[in-house]
Protein backbone atom coordinates (compact mmCIF):
# COMPACT_ATOMS: atom_id res chain seq x y z
CA UNK A 1 0.00 0.00 0.00
CA UNK A 2 2.94 2.14 0.73
CA UNK A 3 4.39 2.14 -2.54
CA UNK A 4 0.58 2.58 -4.40
CA UNK A 5 0.22 5.57 -2.21
CA UNK A 6 4.20 7.01 -2.87
CA UNK A 7 3.32 6.33 -6.65
CA UNK A 8 0.15 8.14 -6.45
CA UNK A 9 2.12 10.98 -5.11
CA UNK A 10 4.77 10.55 -7.96
CA UNK A 11 1.75 10.39 -10.94
CA UNK A 12 0.30 13.91 -9.27
CA UNK A 13 3.90 16.05 -9.40
CA UNK A 14 4.24 14.81 -12.96
CA UNK A 15 1.04 15.80 -13.82
CA UNK A 16 -0.20 17.94 -11.85
CA UNK A 17 2.93 20.22 -9.80
CA UNK A 18 5.37 20.22 -12.22
CA UNK A 19 3.53 21.28 -15.20
CA UNK A 20 1.59 23.86 -12.88
CA UNK A 21 4.71 25.29 -11.52
CA UNK A 22 6.04 25.70 -15.23
CA UNK A 23 2.57 27.48 -16.34
CA UNK A 24 2.93 29.83 -13.42
CA UNK A 25 6.41 30.78 -13.88
CA UNK A 26 5.97 31.17 -17.77
CA UNK A 27 2.54 33.02 -18.01
CA UNK A 28 2.71 34.65 -14.96
CA UNK A 29 5.84 36.40 -14.62
CA UNK A 30 5.75 38.99 -17.13
CA UNK A 31 3.00 40.42 -14.62
CA UNK A 32 5.24 39.93 -11.26
CA UNK A 33 7.94 41.85 -13.27
CA UNK A 34 5.49 45.03 -14.24
CA UNK A 35 4.74 45.12 -10.31
CA UNK A 36 8.07 44.74 -9.37
CA UNK A 37 9.77 47.31 -11.60
CA UNK A 38 6.50 49.88 -10.46
CA UNK A 39 7.53 50.18 -7.06
CA UNK A 40 11.35 49.99 -7.44
CA UNK A 41 13.17 53.03 -7.11
CA UNK A 42 15.01 54.13 -10.41
CA UNK A 43 18.24 53.87 -8.63
CA UNK A 44 18.23 50.19 -7.82
CA UNK A 45 16.32 49.80 -11.13
CA UNK A 46 19.60 51.13 -13.05
CA UNK A 47 21.70 49.41 -10.31
CA UNK A 48 23.01 46.34 -12.67
CA UNK A 49 24.86 44.94 -9.87
CA UNK A 50 21.50 44.07 -7.96
CA UNK A 51 19.21 41.55 -8.45
CA UNK A 52 16.50 42.54 -10.88
CA UNK A 53 13.96 40.14 -10.01
CA UNK A 54 14.24 41.31 -6.15
CA UNK A 55 12.80 44.11 -4.58
CA UNK A 56 14.87 45.92 -2.29
CA UNK A 57 13.32 49.51 -1.65
CA UNK A 58 10.08 50.21 -2.27
CA UNK A 59 8.44 53.43 -3.72
CA UNK A 60 5.12 54.78 -5.02
CA UNK A 61 6.83 57.72 -7.13
CA UNK A 62 6.39 55.83 -10.36
CA UNK A 63 2.85 56.22 -9.80
CA UNK A 64 2.59 59.60 -7.99
CA UNK A 65 4.97 60.94 -11.16
CA UNK A 66 1.60 58.98 -13.47
CA UNK A 67 -0.74 61.25 -11.96
CA UNK A 68 0.85 64.37 -11.55
CA UNK A 69 3.16 64.73 -14.91
CA UNK A 70 1.42 62.64 -17.36
CA UNK A 71 -1.86 62.66 -19.03
CA UNK A 72 -2.92 59.65 -17.65
CA UNK A 73 -6.19 60.50 -15.85
CA UNK A 74 -7.50 62.02 -19.07
CA UNK A 75 -6.56 58.61 -20.99
CA UNK A 76 -8.50 56.56 -18.61
CA UNK A 77 -11.24 59.42 -19.03
CA UNK A 78 -11.24 59.07 -22.83
CA UNK A 79 -10.96 55.24 -22.54
CA UNK A 80 -13.65 54.81 -20.44
CA UNK A 81 -15.95 57.27 -22.86
CA UNK A 82 -15.00 55.88 -26.22
CA UNK A 83 -15.54 51.99 -24.24
CA UNK A 84 -18.57 52.63 -23.05
CA UNK A 85 -20.03 54.80 -25.93
CA UNK A 86 -19.70 51.97 -28.42
CA UNK A 87 -20.52 49.05 -25.87
CA UNK A 88 -24.02 50.57 -25.34
CA UNK A 89 -24.19 51.66 -29.10
CA UNK A 90 -22.96 47.89 -29.92
CA UNK A 91 -25.33 46.38 -27.53
CA UNK A 92 -28.13 47.96 -28.87
CA UNK A 93 -27.57 46.55 -32.40
CA UNK A 94 -26.48 43.20 -31.39
CA UNK A 95 -29.34 42.47 -28.91
CA UNK A 96 -31.77 43.23 -32.40
CA UNK A 97 -29.80 41.29 -34.86
CA UNK A 98 -29.24 38.46 -32.41
CA UNK A 99 -32.96 37.84 -31.67
CA UNK A 100 -33.59 37.98 -35.50
CA UNK A 101 -31.45 35.59 -36.34
CA UNK A 102 -31.57 33.29 -33.31
CA UNK A 103 -35.27 33.45 -32.96
CA UNK A 104 -36.87 34.87 -36.67
CA UNK A 105 -37.31 32.14 -39.39
CA UNK A 106 -36.65 34.17 -42.35
CA UNK A 107 -35.40 33.41 -45.80
CA UNK A 108 -31.35 34.66 -45.74
CA UNK A 109 -31.17 34.06 -42.04
CA UNK A 110 -28.29 31.17 -42.43
CA UNK A 111 -26.54 33.73 -45.15
CA UNK A 112 -26.81 36.54 -42.60
CA UNK A 113 -25.64 34.78 -39.58
CA UNK A 114 -22.71 33.37 -41.67
CA UNK A 115 -21.81 37.05 -43.07
CA UNK A 116 -22.02 38.45 -39.67
CA UNK A 117 -19.43 35.74 -38.28
CA UNK A 118 -17.33 36.35 -41.27
CA UNK A 119 -17.30 40.30 -40.13
CA UNK A 120 -16.01 39.62 -36.95
CA UNK A 121 -13.08 38.05 -38.67
CA UNK A 122 -11.98 41.09 -40.66
CA UNK A 123 -9.37 42.43 -38.68
CA UNK A 124 -8.37 46.12 -38.02
CA UNK A 125 -5.64 45.91 -39.86
CA UNK A 126 -7.33 45.28 -43.23
CA UNK A 127 -9.57 48.39 -42.76
CA UNK A 128 -7.42 50.99 -41.06
CA UNK A 129 -6.25 52.93 -44.13
CA UNK A 130 -9.74 53.72 -45.77
CA UNK A 131 -11.50 53.76 -42.47
CA UNK A 132 -8.83 57.02 -41.83
CA UNK A 133 -10.51 58.84 -44.84
CA UNK A 134 -13.63 58.02 -44.13
CA UNK A 135 -13.12 59.39 -40.57
CA UNK A 136 -11.37 62.12 -41.78
CA UNK A 137 -14.71 63.10 -44.51
CA UNK A 138 -16.95 62.80 -41.77
CA UNK A 139 -14.63 65.33 -39.61
CA UNK A 140 -14.80 62.62 -36.91
CA UNK A 141 -10.91 62.89 -36.85
CA UNK A 142 -9.58 63.19 -33.03
CA UNK A 143 -13.21 63.16 -32.19
CA UNK A 144 -15.02 60.35 -29.53
CA UNK A 145 -16.97 59.52 -31.98
CA UNK A 146 -14.29 58.35 -34.48
CA UNK A 147 -13.87 54.95 -31.80
CA UNK A 148 -17.25 55.28 -30.66
CA UNK A 149 -18.67 54.29 -34.66
CA UNK A 150 -16.12 52.37 -35.85
CA UNK A 151 -15.29 49.96 -32.65
CA UNK A 152 -18.71 48.57 -33.49
CA UNK A 153 -17.66 47.35 -36.41
CA UNK A 154 -15.96 44.32 -34.54
CA UNK A 155 -18.00 44.81 -31.49
CA UNK A 156 -21.58 44.21 -33.63
CA UNK A 157 -20.39 41.19 -35.46
CA UNK A 158 -18.66 39.09 -31.84
CA UNK A 159 -22.12 39.91 -30.03
CA UNK A 160 -24.53 39.21 -32.17
CA UNK A 161 -23.12 35.95 -32.61
CA UNK A 162 -22.77 35.78 -29.08
CA UNK A 163 -26.48 37.00 -28.58
CA UNK A 164 -28.05 34.50 -31.28
CA UNK A 165 -26.75 31.53 -29.70
CA UNK A 166 -28.28 32.48 -26.20
CA UNK A 167 -31.42 33.73 -27.89
CA UNK A 168 -31.79 30.72 -29.17
CA UNK A 169 -31.16 28.87 -25.79
CA UNK A 170 -34.75 30.15 -24.57
CA UNK A 171 -37.86 28.20 -25.07
CA UNK A 172 -40.03 29.85 -27.78
CA UNK A 173 -42.97 28.08 -26.00
CA UNK A 174 -43.13 30.85 -23.31
CA UNK A 175 -42.94 33.74 -26.20
CA UNK A 176 -45.50 31.95 -27.88
CA UNK A 177 -47.38 31.50 -24.92
CA UNK A 178 -47.44 35.22 -24.06
CA UNK A 179 -48.56 35.70 -27.30
CA UNK A 180 -51.75 33.73 -27.15
CA UNK A 181 -52.46 35.86 -24.48
CA UNK A 182 -52.36 38.89 -26.18
CA UNK A 183 -49.16 40.48 -25.90
CA UNK A 184 -47.59 41.27 -29.38
CA UNK A 185 -44.30 40.05 -30.46
CA UNK A 186 -42.57 43.40 -29.43
CA UNK A 187 -43.89 43.09 -25.52
CA UNK A 188 -43.06 39.51 -25.12
CA UNK A 189 -39.88 40.19 -26.15
CA UNK A 190 -39.69 42.81 -23.65
CA UNK A 191 -41.12 41.57 -20.98
CA UNK A 192 -40.39 37.77 -21.63
CA UNK A 193 -37.50 36.86 -23.58
CA UNK A 194 -35.17 39.87 -22.85
CA UNK A 195 -35.32 39.45 -19.15
CA UNK A 196 -34.44 35.56 -19.38
CA UNK A 197 -30.99 36.82 -21.75
CA UNK A 198 -29.78 39.15 -19.32
CA UNK A 199 -27.38 37.22 -18.32
CA UNK A 200 -26.36 36.72 -21.78
CA UNK A 201 -26.31 40.58 -22.24
CA UNK A 202 -24.37 41.12 -19.55
CA UNK A 203 -21.53 39.02 -20.87
CA UNK A 204 -22.01 40.69 -24.17
CA UNK A 205 -21.31 43.97 -22.65
CA UNK A 206 -18.61 42.93 -20.48
CA UNK A 207 -16.74 41.91 -23.43
CA UNK A 208 -17.66 44.58 -25.96
CA UNK A 209 -16.02 46.51 -22.75
CA UNK A 210 -12.58 45.00 -22.50
CA UNK A 211 -11.96 44.40 -26.64
CA UNK A 212 -12.84 48.55 -26.55
CA UNK A 213 -10.44 49.20 -23.64
CA UNK A 214 -7.73 46.95 -25.28
CA UNK A 215 -7.96 48.03 -28.79
CA UNK A 216 -4.98 49.54 -30.25
CA UNK A 217 -4.86 50.36 -33.85
CA UNK A 218 -8.30 52.44 -34.56
CA UNK A 219 -7.17 54.50 -31.22
CA UNK A 220 -3.66 55.03 -32.61
CA UNK A 221 -4.76 56.06 -36.16
CA UNK A 222 -7.68 58.05 -35.32
CA UNK A 223 -7.66 59.67 -32.23
CA UNK A 224 -3.97 59.50 -31.31
CA UNK A 225 -2.89 63.21 -31.19
CA UNK A 226 -2.64 65.28 -28.16
CA UNK A 227 -4.76 64.76 -25.27
CA UNK A 228 -7.37 62.33 -26.87
CA UNK A 229 -5.72 59.02 -26.97
CA UNK A 230 -6.67 55.63 -24.86
CA UNK A 231 -4.66 54.11 -22.50
CA UNK A 232 -2.89 51.58 -24.33
CA UNK A 233 -2.05 54.67 -27.19
CA UNK A 234 -1.07 57.30 -24.40
CA UNK A 235 1.03 54.50 -22.30
CA UNK A 236 2.67 53.37 -25.61
CA UNK A 237 3.26 56.60 -27.26
CA UNK A 238 3.53 58.92 -24.03
CA UNK A 239 5.96 57.37 -22.25
CA UNK A 240 8.60 55.78 -24.49
CA UNK A 241 10.26 59.50 -25.80
CA UNK A 242 12.96 58.97 -28.03
CA UNK A 243 15.01 57.01 -26.17
CA UNK A 244 14.04 57.51 -23.17
CA UNK A 245 12.06 55.22 -21.19
CA UNK A 246 9.96 55.65 -18.08
CA UNK A 247 10.11 52.10 -17.39
CA UNK A 248 8.96 52.33 -13.83
CA UNK A 249 5.94 55.30 -14.75
CA UNK A 250 5.13 52.43 -17.42
CA UNK A 251 5.11 49.27 -16.06
CA UNK A 252 3.10 51.83 -13.29
CA UNK A 253 0.57 52.36 -16.35
CA UNK A 254 0.59 48.77 -17.05
CA UNK A 255 -0.62 47.60 -13.89
CA UNK A 256 -2.92 50.35 -13.50
CA UNK A 257 -4.77 49.99 -17.10
CA UNK A 258 -5.22 46.06 -17.01
CA UNK A 259 -6.32 45.64 -13.70
CA UNK A 260 -10.24 46.85 -14.48
CA UNK A 261 -9.93 44.29 -17.46
CA UNK A 262 -8.55 41.60 -15.62
CA UNK A 263 -11.10 41.77 -12.86
CA UNK A 264 -14.01 42.26 -15.45
CA UNK A 265 -13.26 39.59 -17.61
CA UNK A 266 -12.23 36.78 -15.27
CA UNK A 267 -15.74 36.48 -14.25
CA UNK A 268 -16.90 35.73 -17.68
CA UNK A 269 -13.94 34.10 -20.16
CA UNK A 270 -15.70 31.01 -20.21
CA UNK A 271 -18.63 32.57 -21.72
CA UNK A 272 -16.47 34.41 -23.54
CA UNK A 273 -14.61 31.45 -25.25
CA UNK A 274 -18.13 29.10 -25.32
CA UNK A 275 -19.62 32.32 -27.54
CA UNK A 276 -16.50 32.64 -29.57
CA UNK A 277 -16.57 28.51 -30.92
CA UNK A 278 -20.65 28.36 -30.99
CA UNK A 279 -21.62 25.22 -30.33
CA UNK A 280 -17.69 23.51 -30.83
CA UNK A 281 -17.53 22.28 -27.11
CA UNK A 282 -20.84 20.36 -27.11
CA UNK A 283 -18.30 17.98 -28.35
CA UNK B 1 -44.33 26.74 -33.30
CA UNK B 2 -45.72 23.10 -32.56
CA UNK B 3 -45.74 25.30 -28.95
CA UNK B 4 -49.34 27.01 -29.23
CA UNK B 5 -51.84 25.98 -26.90
CA UNK B 6 -52.67 22.65 -25.69
CA UNK B 7 -56.22 22.43 -26.09
CA UNK B 8 -57.71 25.04 -28.27
CA UNK B 9 -60.96 24.46 -27.79
CA UNK B 10 -60.96 26.18 -24.26
CA UNK B 11 -59.67 29.71 -25.93
CA UNK B 12 -62.23 32.21 -24.79
CA UNK B 13 -63.21 34.54 -26.93
CA UNK B 14 -60.27 36.81 -25.72
CA UNK B 15 -57.74 34.74 -25.80
CA UNK B 16 -58.65 33.86 -29.99
CA UNK B 17 -58.26 37.06 -30.95
CA UNK B 18 -55.07 37.25 -29.17
CA UNK B 19 -53.93 34.07 -31.02
CA UNK B 20 -55.14 36.06 -34.30
CA UNK B 21 -53.02 39.40 -33.39
CA UNK B 22 -50.31 37.07 -32.50
CA UNK B 23 -50.68 35.20 -35.75
CA UNK B 24 -50.38 37.96 -37.92
CA UNK B 25 -47.40 38.69 -36.19
CA UNK B 26 -46.22 35.96 -37.06
CA UNK B 27 -46.76 36.30 -40.85
CA UNK B 28 -44.61 39.36 -40.36
CA UNK B 29 -41.66 37.27 -38.80
CA UNK B 30 -39.36 38.34 -41.62
CA UNK B 31 -40.61 41.61 -42.14
CA UNK B 32 -39.53 42.14 -38.62
CA UNK B 33 -36.23 40.21 -39.05
CA UNK B 34 -35.12 42.41 -42.00
CA UNK B 35 -35.83 45.39 -39.75
CA UNK B 36 -33.96 44.23 -36.67
CA UNK B 37 -31.33 44.30 -38.73
CA UNK B 38 -31.11 47.97 -39.94
CA UNK B 39 -29.34 50.04 -37.40
CA UNK B 40 -26.49 47.49 -37.15
CA UNK B 41 -26.36 46.87 -40.84
CA UNK B 42 -25.88 50.51 -41.09
CA UNK B 43 -22.92 50.96 -39.06
CA UNK B 44 -21.38 48.03 -40.76
CA UNK B 45 -22.09 49.07 -44.24
CA UNK B 46 -20.67 52.52 -43.94
CA UNK B 47 -17.93 51.64 -41.16
CA UNK B 48 -16.58 48.46 -42.96
CA UNK B 49 -18.05 47.12 -46.24
CA UNK B 50 -17.65 50.82 -47.71
CA UNK B 51 -14.19 51.38 -46.84
CA UNK B 52 -13.31 48.11 -47.64
CA UNK B 53 -14.20 49.03 -51.43
CA UNK B 54 -13.10 52.98 -50.54
CA UNK B 55 -9.42 50.65 -50.17
CA UNK B 56 -9.70 48.80 -52.67
CA UNK B 57 -10.35 51.88 -55.35
CA UNK B 58 -6.96 53.76 -52.83
CA UNK B 59 -4.98 50.59 -53.59
CA UNK B 60 -5.22 51.63 -57.38
CA UNK B 61 -4.15 54.68 -57.25
CA UNK B 62 -0.85 56.89 -56.29
CA UNK B 63 -2.41 58.92 -53.57
CA UNK B 64 -0.76 60.35 -51.38
CA UNK B 65 -1.87 62.26 -47.87
CA UNK B 66 -2.66 65.24 -48.27
CA UNK B 67 -2.03 66.21 -52.23
CA UNK B 68 -5.37 66.78 -53.61
CA UNK B 69 -5.88 64.50 -56.66
CA UNK B 70 -4.38 61.07 -58.11
CA UNK B 71 -4.11 58.95 -61.30
CA UNK B 72 -5.77 55.28 -61.22
CA UNK B 73 -2.96 53.38 -61.88
CA UNK B 74 -4.41 49.29 -61.80
CA UNK B 75 -2.74 46.99 -60.00
CA UNK B 76 0.79 49.28 -60.49
CA UNK B 77 1.53 49.34 -56.45
CA UNK B 78 0.99 45.59 -56.04
CA UNK B 79 3.42 44.58 -58.81
CA UNK B 80 5.72 47.15 -57.56
CA UNK B 81 5.36 45.70 -53.60
CA UNK B 82 6.25 42.48 -55.53
CA UNK B 83 9.78 44.07 -56.19
CA UNK B 84 10.05 45.35 -53.22
CA UNK B 85 12.85 43.34 -50.44
CA UNK B 86 11.28 44.76 -47.63
CA UNK B 87 7.51 43.57 -49.02
CA UNK B 88 9.09 40.25 -49.05
CA UNK B 89 10.16 40.01 -45.99
CA UNK B 90 7.15 40.80 -44.63
CA UNK B 91 5.65 38.04 -46.26
CA UNK B 92 7.74 35.66 -44.91
CA UNK B 93 7.44 37.03 -41.43
CA UNK B 94 3.96 37.33 -41.20
CA UNK B 95 4.01 33.14 -42.55
CA UNK B 96 6.37 32.49 -39.70
CA UNK B 97 4.74 34.41 -37.20
CA UNK B 98 1.49 33.14 -37.80
CA UNK B 99 2.81 29.40 -38.52
CA UNK B 100 6.15 28.90 -36.73
CA UNK B 101 3.88 29.86 -33.36
CA UNK B 102 0.78 28.07 -33.64
CA UNK B 103 2.27 24.51 -32.90
CA UNK B 104 3.85 25.80 -29.75
CA UNK B 105 0.65 27.46 -28.42
CA UNK B 106 -1.07 24.42 -29.13
CA UNK B 107 0.71 21.78 -27.85
CA UNK B 108 1.07 23.91 -24.56
CA UNK B 109 -2.34 25.14 -24.32
CA UNK B 110 -3.40 21.44 -24.85
CA UNK B 111 -0.75 21.38 -21.22
CA UNK B 112 -2.41 23.86 -19.98
CA UNK B 113 -6.15 22.62 -20.43
CA UNK B 114 -4.76 18.88 -19.26
CA UNK B 115 -3.57 20.92 -15.74
CA UNK B 116 -6.19 22.65 -15.34
CA UNK B 117 -8.89 19.93 -16.44
CA UNK B 118 -7.58 18.36 -12.68
CA UNK B 119 -9.13 18.72 -8.99
CA UNK B 120 -6.96 20.58 -6.91
CA UNK B 121 -7.20 23.19 -4.29
CA UNK B 122 -7.44 26.75 -5.43
CA UNK B 123 -7.62 25.41 -8.54
CA UNK B 124 -10.55 28.28 -9.54
CA UNK B 125 -7.87 30.76 -8.90
CA UNK B 126 -5.31 29.14 -10.86
CA UNK B 127 -7.33 29.24 -13.15
CA UNK B 128 -8.22 33.24 -13.75
CA UNK B 129 -4.61 34.06 -12.78
CA UNK B 130 -3.23 31.51 -16.00
CA UNK B 131 -5.69 33.44 -18.57
CA UNK B 132 -4.34 36.64 -17.70
CA UNK B 133 -1.92 37.12 -20.76
CA UNK B 134 -4.62 36.84 -22.95
CA UNK B 135 -7.11 38.84 -21.08
CA UNK B 136 -4.85 41.91 -20.57
CA UNK B 137 -4.20 44.59 -23.29
CA UNK B 138 -1.66 43.34 -25.26
CA UNK B 139 -0.22 46.63 -26.03
CA UNK B 140 0.68 46.96 -22.53
CA UNK B 141 1.34 43.28 -21.82
CA UNK B 142 4.05 43.54 -24.45
CA UNK B 143 5.93 46.33 -22.37
CA UNK B 144 6.64 44.05 -19.87
CA UNK B 145 8.35 42.28 -22.78
CA UNK B 146 9.78 45.34 -24.15
CA UNK B 147 12.31 45.58 -20.90
CA UNK B 148 12.61 41.82 -20.46
CA UNK B 149 14.08 42.35 -23.68
CA UNK B 150 16.04 45.66 -23.04
CA UNK B 151 19.72 45.49 -23.85
CA UNK B 152 20.99 46.15 -20.36
CA UNK B 153 18.25 45.90 -18.30
CA UNK B 154 17.09 42.70 -19.15
CA UNK B 155 16.80 39.99 -16.09
CA UNK B 156 16.68 37.20 -18.42
CA UNK B 157 20.29 38.49 -19.51
CA UNK B 158 21.50 38.86 -16.37
CA UNK B 159 20.78 35.65 -15.20
CA UNK B 160 22.41 34.14 -17.92
CA UNK B 161 25.92 36.03 -16.75
CA UNK B 162 24.93 35.11 -13.12
CA UNK B 163 24.65 31.45 -14.31
CA UNK B 164 27.97 31.72 -16.00
CA UNK B 165 26.63 30.71 -19.48
CA UNK B 166 27.60 34.22 -21.00
CA UNK B 167 29.79 37.59 -20.64
CA UNK B 168 27.82 40.14 -22.31
CA UNK B 169 23.93 40.88 -22.51
CA UNK B 170 21.80 39.50 -25.33
CA UNK B 171 20.71 41.32 -28.07
CA UNK B 172 17.46 40.40 -27.98
CA UNK B 173 15.62 43.27 -30.23
CA UNK B 174 18.81 44.26 -32.21
CA UNK B 175 19.32 41.15 -34.00
CA UNK B 176 17.05 40.49 -36.59
CA UNK B 177 16.73 36.81 -36.37
CA UNK B 178 16.93 37.58 -32.27
CA UNK B 179 14.12 39.58 -33.14
CA UNK B 180 11.98 37.96 -34.81
CA UNK B 181 12.27 34.46 -31.85
CA UNK B 182 11.54 37.26 -29.31
CA UNK B 183 8.51 38.43 -31.71
CA UNK B 184 7.43 34.77 -31.25
CA UNK B 185 7.53 34.02 -27.87
CA UNK B 186 5.66 37.19 -26.48
CA UNK B 187 3.08 35.72 -29.11
CA UNK B 188 3.10 32.37 -28.12
CA UNK B 189 2.76 33.63 -24.37
CA UNK B 190 -0.08 35.31 -25.17
CA UNK B 191 -1.89 33.15 -27.01
CA UNK B 192 -1.46 29.86 -24.88
CA UNK B 193 -4.11 30.64 -22.50
CA UNK B 194 -6.95 30.97 -25.20
CA UNK B 195 -5.68 27.48 -26.70
CA UNK B 196 -5.70 26.46 -23.16
CA UNK B 197 -9.05 27.57 -21.99
CA UNK B 198 -11.08 26.81 -25.62
CA UNK B 199 -9.45 23.45 -24.44
CA UNK B 200 -10.48 22.86 -21.52
CA UNK B 201 -14.10 23.21 -22.44
CA UNK B 202 -14.09 20.91 -24.52
CA UNK B 203 -12.48 18.17 -22.31
CA UNK B 204 -15.15 18.52 -19.87
CA UNK B 205 -17.44 16.94 -22.66
CA UNK B 206 -15.07 13.88 -22.54
CA UNK B 207 -17.31 11.95 -20.80
CA UNK B 208 -15.30 10.00 -17.55
CA UNK B 209 -16.57 6.33 -17.60
CA UNK B 210 -15.45 5.90 -21.05
CA UNK B 211 -11.84 6.72 -19.19
CA UNK B 212 -12.49 4.30 -16.81
CA UNK B 213 -13.82 1.32 -19.17
CA UNK B 214 -10.53 1.68 -21.38
CA UNK B 215 -8.24 1.57 -18.07
CA UNK B 216 -10.13 -1.12 -16.97
CA UNK B 217 -8.99 -2.58 -20.12
CA UNK B 218 -5.55 -1.58 -19.62
CA UNK B 219 -4.96 0.95 -21.98
CA UNK B 220 -1.99 3.26 -21.11
CA UNK B 221 -2.54 7.22 -20.76
CA UNK B 222 -1.31 8.23 -23.96
CA UNK B 223 -3.56 5.49 -25.65
CA UNK B 224 -6.39 6.56 -23.74
CA UNK B 225 -6.01 10.26 -24.60
CA UNK B 226 -5.50 9.58 -28.46
CA UNK B 227 -8.82 7.23 -28.26
CA UNK B 228 -10.80 8.61 -25.40
CA UNK B 229 -9.99 12.00 -24.89
CA UNK B 230 -8.95 13.41 -28.84
CA UNK B 231 -12.11 12.58 -30.50
CA UNK B 232 -13.73 15.10 -28.34
CA UNK B 233 -11.64 17.65 -28.33
CA UNK B 234 -10.32 17.81 -31.90
CA UNK B 235 -12.84 19.94 -33.70
CA UNK B 236 -12.08 22.69 -30.79
CA UNK B 237 -8.90 22.13 -31.26
CA UNK B 238 -9.00 23.54 -35.38
CA UNK B 239 -11.25 26.10 -34.47
CA UNK B 240 -8.84 27.19 -32.10
CA UNK B 241 -6.10 26.64 -34.69
CA UNK B 242 -8.11 28.70 -37.57
CA UNK B 243 -9.09 31.36 -34.86
CA UNK B 244 -5.04 31.81 -33.57
CA UNK B 245 -3.71 31.86 -37.52
CA UNK B 246 -5.99 34.40 -38.72
CA UNK B 247 -5.30 37.14 -35.78
CA UNK B 248 -1.95 36.23 -35.85
CA UNK B 249 -1.87 36.65 -39.07
CA UNK B 250 -3.46 40.10 -39.04
CA UNK B 251 -1.51 41.13 -36.00
CA UNK B 252 0.13 44.78 -35.02
CA UNK B 253 0.58 45.81 -31.88
CA UNK B 254 2.60 43.33 -30.36
CA UNK B 255 5.50 44.10 -33.20
CA UNK B 256 4.90 47.76 -33.12
CA UNK B 257 5.02 48.02 -29.45
CA UNK B 258 8.44 45.77 -29.55
CA UNK B 259 10.19 46.80 -32.81
CA UNK B 260 8.61 49.08 -34.95
CA UNK B 261 9.24 46.78 -37.76
CA UNK B 262 12.80 47.11 -36.94
CA UNK B 263 15.82 47.01 -36.57
CA UNK B 264 16.77 47.56 -40.99
CA UNK B 265 12.74 46.85 -41.70
CA UNK B 266 13.58 43.32 -40.94
CA UNK B 267 10.51 42.57 -38.49
CA UNK B 268 7.69 43.66 -40.13
CA UNK B 269 4.24 42.12 -40.48
CA UNK B 270 1.59 43.32 -43.38
CA UNK B 271 0.03 45.39 -40.26
CA UNK B 272 2.79 47.24 -39.20
CA UNK B 273 4.38 47.84 -42.75
CA UNK B 274 1.40 49.14 -44.13
CA UNK B 275 1.40 51.72 -41.04
CA UNK B 276 5.08 52.37 -41.76
CA UNK B 277 3.70 53.80 -45.01
CA UNK B 278 1.01 55.63 -44.58
CA UNK B 279 3.61 57.29 -42.50
CA UNK B 280 5.34 58.28 -45.32
CA UNK B 281 2.01 59.55 -47.01
CA UNK B 282 1.79 56.86 -49.42
CA UNK B 283 -2.00 56.14 -49.38
CA UNK B 284 -2.18 53.59 -51.96
CA UNK B 285 0.82 51.72 -51.67
CA UNK B 286 -0.68 51.11 -47.67
CA UNK B 287 -3.34 50.25 -49.01
CA UNK B 288 -2.14 47.60 -50.70
CA UNK B 289 -0.20 46.32 -48.61
CA UNK B 290 -3.10 45.55 -46.20
CA UNK B 291 -5.13 44.60 -48.99
CA UNK B 292 -2.86 42.00 -50.06
CA UNK B 293 -3.58 39.97 -46.57
CA UNK B 294 -7.57 39.88 -48.01
CA UNK B 295 -7.26 36.58 -50.25
CA UNK B 296 -5.52 34.58 -47.05
CA UNK B 297 -7.60 35.40 -44.22
CA UNK B 298 -10.51 34.57 -46.75
CA UNK B 299 -9.53 31.42 -46.96
CA UNK B 300 -8.86 30.78 -43.56
CA UNK B 301 -12.38 32.57 -42.79
CA UNK B 302 -14.00 30.47 -44.86
CA UNK B 303 -12.86 27.17 -43.77
CA UNK B 304 -13.31 28.30 -40.14
CA UNK B 305 -17.07 29.36 -41.04
CA UNK B 306 -17.73 26.00 -42.19
CA UNK B 307 -16.09 24.58 -38.92
CA UNK B 308 -18.66 26.05 -36.86
CA UNK B 309 -21.55 25.99 -38.83
CA UNK B 310 -21.26 22.16 -38.87
CA UNK B 311 -20.74 22.27 -35.26
CA UNK B 312 -24.08 24.48 -35.09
Amino acid sequence: MAMVGSNRMQNRWIQLYIPLIFFLLFLIFPFYWMLIVSLKPDADLLNTKLNPFLLYHVTIGHYTYLFTNTNFVRYVWNTMVVTVGSTVLSLFCSILIGYALGRFRFRGGGFLGSAIFLAYLVPPTLLFIPLSQVVTKLDLYNKYWALILTYPTFLIPFASWLLMGYFRTIARDLEDAAMVDGASRLQAMRTIVLPLAMPGVLSAGIFCFTLGWNEFLYALVFMGSGNMKTVPVGVVTDLIRADVYFWGSLMAAGILGSVPVAIAYSFFVDNYISGLTAGATKG
Amino acid sequence: MNAVPAQPEELSQNQAQGYTVARSFWQKEAVLAYLFMVPGALILLIFMAYPFFYGLYISMTDRFVGIPGSHFIWFENYRYLLDDPVFRKVVRNTFVYSFVTVPFKLVLGLGLALVLNQQFRFSRFFRAGLLLPWIVPTAISTLAFLMLYNGTLSPISWAFRHLGLMNGNINFLGDPVNAIISICVANIWRGVPFFGISILAGLQAVPDDLHEAAALDGAGAWRRFWAVTWPVIRNIVLISTLFSIIWTFADFQLIYVLTKGGPANSTHVFGTYSYQTLGVTDLGTAASISLYMFPFLAVFAIILLFYVRRED
